[in-house]
Formats: C-alpha cells, sequence, structure tokens
C-alpha cells in the first residue's frame, strides 16, 4: 500500500501532542502532512515556530494553490478552511464555522478524501469537541487507513471517542505508538 | 492515457455545466473542493441520495435551485476584517489616495457590504469621501439588496467595535450607526458615495477605470486559469500606480499577475501596479 498523505486533526492539548509527534518523526520522513489545529481567529500561527524548535521536519503554514509535496509539513491558517483539490492542490475557504471552528477538521479530512480515497492516513489526536469525526468516517469510506489516540491517554479525550463513535479505527494508540506506526508504513512505502 | 474521472468528478461537473445554461452562474472554475462540500450539504439538507438527483433538482425545480445558487456563493464578510490590514491601509494608502483629485475604488465582491461601509468610514476619517466613489459589486443580488439596507445584527457590533478600534480607528463605533431592537443601521450617509451594483467576476467585463480594487477572500475559490482570468480583468480596470488589495493569505504567486505589480504590504497583500 502507496500512502500518499497523511492528515491530522488535533484541538485542546494539541501543542503538546506535536511536540511530541514532531519530536520523534525524522527529517528524511517523506509522506506529507497536513494539520489542522484549532486556534483562536487572529493567531498568527507563531506556534509553528515553537514546534519547528524540536522538531526534524520543518512546519509551514499552507500557501494559497500550492501543491502538496513528499517531505513537507503543511497547517492550516488560523480563521481559513484548508481543503485539499483532486490535483493535489490546496485551496482555502472562509465559510461558515463547521463544529463551531474554522479551520475545520471535518472540511479538511473529507475533501483529502475524496483527492486520495485509499491512500489517505487520517489520524485524530488529543481534543475536546467533535470536529474531525465525520472526516474519519469519509476517510474510512474511501478505504484509507484511520489512526485515533488512545481516549485513555489522550490529554483531552472527546474528539477521540467522538471519531471512535463513526468509525472503526485501524488503530487506537498512545501518541508515541502512533509515531512508531508512521515510521513502519512509511518503510513500508518505500520498500513497496 | 488520462486516468478516468470517478463519478463524483463527473457528476459535479455535469451539474456545474446545467446551472450554468439554464441560470447563467459559471462555477465551472471554482475550487472543486468547495463546489463538491456545498452541493453535499444540500444534498444532506434535502435528503437527496446523489449529485445526479440534485441535477435533475436544479433543472425542474426553481425553489431548490435558488437555495443551491445560494449556498455556492459566499457571503461570509466582517466590518473591518483583520483590522491590522485596515491599519496599514490608512497608514500606507491613504497617502497615496490623497494625491488624486477624484478616487473611483472598485470593491469587487462585495457581498452584503460590510467592507465597503468600513471603506467609506475610513475615507470620511481621511477627509477623502466627498471625492470618492466606490462602486461595490457582487453577482448574488439578494446581498447586494442586503448591502444596501445597510441593516447588521446588534450581536456583530461588539465585534466590528474592537475591529475597528484594532484598525486605527479614530471615532467612537457607534456614531456611525442607529440601533433598532435587535439590528443596527449604518447611517444613510455612508452609502451616499457607494455605487452597488451587479457584476460577475466570472462572466463580466471592465466598467470602469478606477484607483483601487479591493477583492478580499474572493479569488480563494476559483482555480488558477479563473484567478488569471479574474487579475486581467483587475489589470484592465487598475491605473497605473493603482493599489490591489487581497484578503491575508491570498497571493499573486502562483498566477501570472505577479509581474503587474509590487508588493507594498507584503504581509497584508497590498499592491502597488508597476507603471
Amino acid at each position: 500500500m502507496q500512502y500518499k498523505a497523511i492528515v491530522i486533526g488535533v484541538s485542546l492539548g494539541g501543542m503538546n501532542a506535536m511536540k511530541v509527534l514532531f519530536a520523534s518523526l525524522p527529517s528524511t520522513f517523506s509522506i506529507p502532512i497536513i494539520i489542522v489545529q484549532h486556534i483562536g481567529a487572529r493567531s498568527d500561527n507563531m506556534w509553528i515556530n515553537f514546534i519547528n524548535t524540536t522538531s526534524n521536519l520543518k512546519l509551514k503554514e499552507v500557501r494559497e494553490k500550492e501543491k502538496v509535496e513528499l517531505g513537507n509539513v503543511y497547517v492550516a491558517p488560523a480563521n481559513y478552511h484548508l481543503l485539499v483539490e483532486m490535483d493535489e492542490t490546496f485551496s482555502l475557504t472562509i465559510d461558515q464555522r463547521v463544529n463551531f471552528a474554522r479551520p475545520s477538521i471535518d472540511v479538511l479530512f473529507e475533501s483529502a478524501a475524496a483527492a486520495y480515497k485509499d491512500k489517505l492516513i487520517g489520524i485524530i489526536l488529543t481534543g475536546s469537541n467533535k470536529d474531525g469525526a465525520a472526516g474519519v468516517k469519509r476517510i474510512q469510506e474511501y478505504g484509507g487507513l484511520v489512526v485515533v489516540e488512545d481516549p485513555e491517554t489522550a490529554e483531552s479525550n472527546t474528539m477521540p471517542l467522538a471519531a471512535i463513535a463513526t468509525t472503526k479505527p485501524d488503530h487506537i494508540l498512545p501518541l508515541k505508538k502512533i509515531v512508531d506506526l508512521l515510521i513502519q508504513l512509511e518503510q513500508n512505502n518505500l520498500a513497496s | 492515457m488520462t486516468p478516468h474521472k470517478d463519478n463524483l468528478d463527473i457528476e459535479i461537473s455535469l451539474l456545474l455545466d446545467a446551472i450554468y445554461q439554464k441560470h447563467g452562474y459559471d462555477f465551472r472554475q471554482y475550487s472543486q473542493a468547495h463546489i463538491a462540500r456545498r452541493v453535499n450539504n444540500r444534498m444532506l439538507i434535502t435528503g437527496l441520495k446523489n449529485v445526479t438527483e440534485v441535477h435533475a433538482k436544479v433543472l425542474h425545480d426553481e425553489t431548490f435551485a435558488a437555495e443551491l445558487l445560494r449556498d455556492l456563493s459566499i457571503t461570509v464578510t466582517e466590518m473591518f476584517r483583520d483590522p491590522e490590514f485596515y491599519k496599514s491601509l490608512r497608514e500606507k494608502v491613504i497617502p497615496i489616495l490623497k494625491t488624486y483629485p477624484f478616487i473611483k475604488i472598485w470593491h469587487a465582491g462585495c457581498s452584503t457590504g460590510e467592507e465597503a461601509y468600513s471603506m467609506s468610514i475610513i475615507l470620511k476619517e481621511e477627509g477623502l469621501y466627498d471625492r470618492a466613489t466606490i462602486y461595490a459589486t457582487d453577482f448574488n443580488q439578494q446581498a447586494l439588496n442586503r448591502a444596501k439596507q445597510g441593516i447588521f445584527s446588534n450581536e456583530l457590533m461588539k465585534e466590528y467595535t474592537l475591529n475597528y478600534q484594532l484598525s486605527g480607528g479614530k471615532e467612537s463605533f457607534s456614531k456611525y450607526y442607529t440601533s433598532s431592537y435587535d439590528n443596527v443601521i449604518m447611517h444613510q450617509s455612508l452609502g451616499k458615495n457607494i455605487v452597488w451594483a451587479n457584476h460577475n467576476l466570472v462572466t463580466d467585463s471592465v466598467f470602469a477605470e478606477v484607483q483601487m480594487i479591493f477583492c478580499r477572500n474572493v479569488l480563494i475559490y476559483f482555480d488558477r486559469n479563473l484567478q488569471n482570468k479574474v487579475h486581467s480583468l483587475f489589470n484592465a480596470s487598475l491605473i497605473k500606480g493603482g493599489i490591489l488589495c487581497l484578503g491575508s493569505k491570498e497571493s499573486l504567486r502562483f498566477n501570472n499577475a505577479h509581474t503587474t505589480y509590487n508588493e507594498l504590504d507584503s504581509k497584508h497583500k497590498i499592491f502597488k501596479k508597476k507603471y
């Protein structure tokens, strides 16, 4: 199985979770990662710099219309929904909030599912709302892989529980094990 | 060989053809992920099972078609949206506008008008309003009608007031409207020099030569080809040395217009057309 992209949805508790995740993924990690972190509408996404101080991969805010490239980590800008087009480019919208959120995890996941079909990995991490639950369901319907952070170990378990309620996740794992899984899947990618 | 499209792609593309042929609105070069999402929402609300059913209803059910067209147009806007942008506008653009005896501003895709009123307020505070005309255009007539009325929900005023203050506003924001029950109505003097007009960026052409074009968070919905087309339209409308304002996350990087402009403020996406 060749995975072409990873989408990650994260909310409350996200800073710590992403610090752990990106301190552990190697700089050679090639599958593009696309992140929606719920953040205030006026945020300038300076938290990206904070994660980048300890990350091997460099996170960057998405630029409208840019193409998804190997080895990159993309973050949705504050106050815009982020979508993936069929041609694997990004678009932004200022449509109504979804699940009270803009950017919304569902919006990213549902569009990415349509673009990548069974070649997508969707990951729901810590968060205290239900955004992303519909998105992982769509990913599963298209045959993609669904990974949810273990509600037992997540800083905030509402979002993982909501995702588990709509899908039968392929993996429910603590954060550190998610890192191991991603590294394994990437190795399989390279081998195939 | 080009790969076969999947059913959803085919159905959406047929639907957009039908909307264009039947209703004259051209969404064929919009961001397809956005269109798919809006169509899907309408399907969920009305209990339709697939896009082909949507297609049939768009042709035969006027009420449904009107609802779908409303879904497909974007009406999310704010007064003084991105206050820092407006601050920069006051500091960097107003001095340029002051050099012209008459100022024509085209606000393309004004939706329900919040930003056109914001511009009126700034022009007034900077002593430019009497020599300015704002052409505020949109293809959504319903939104334009609302814009013309200048009636907004009272609930929003707290946020708008904060936006106004952060943008470098010089007065008490409440000076610009009158409250009445759950709504406020903008003072009529603010609309005096605004010409509200129906104009479709996708299908209509140049109508005036202007000193400034304001088009924030509209082009993000268009694919690259359509962005290029609209940028040609802007280029044909804007005088040399004129100002183009885009949304805070928009760029010229991926289209042909980037050679036409210098950056006046790269962070807030304010561009000056080269001489």
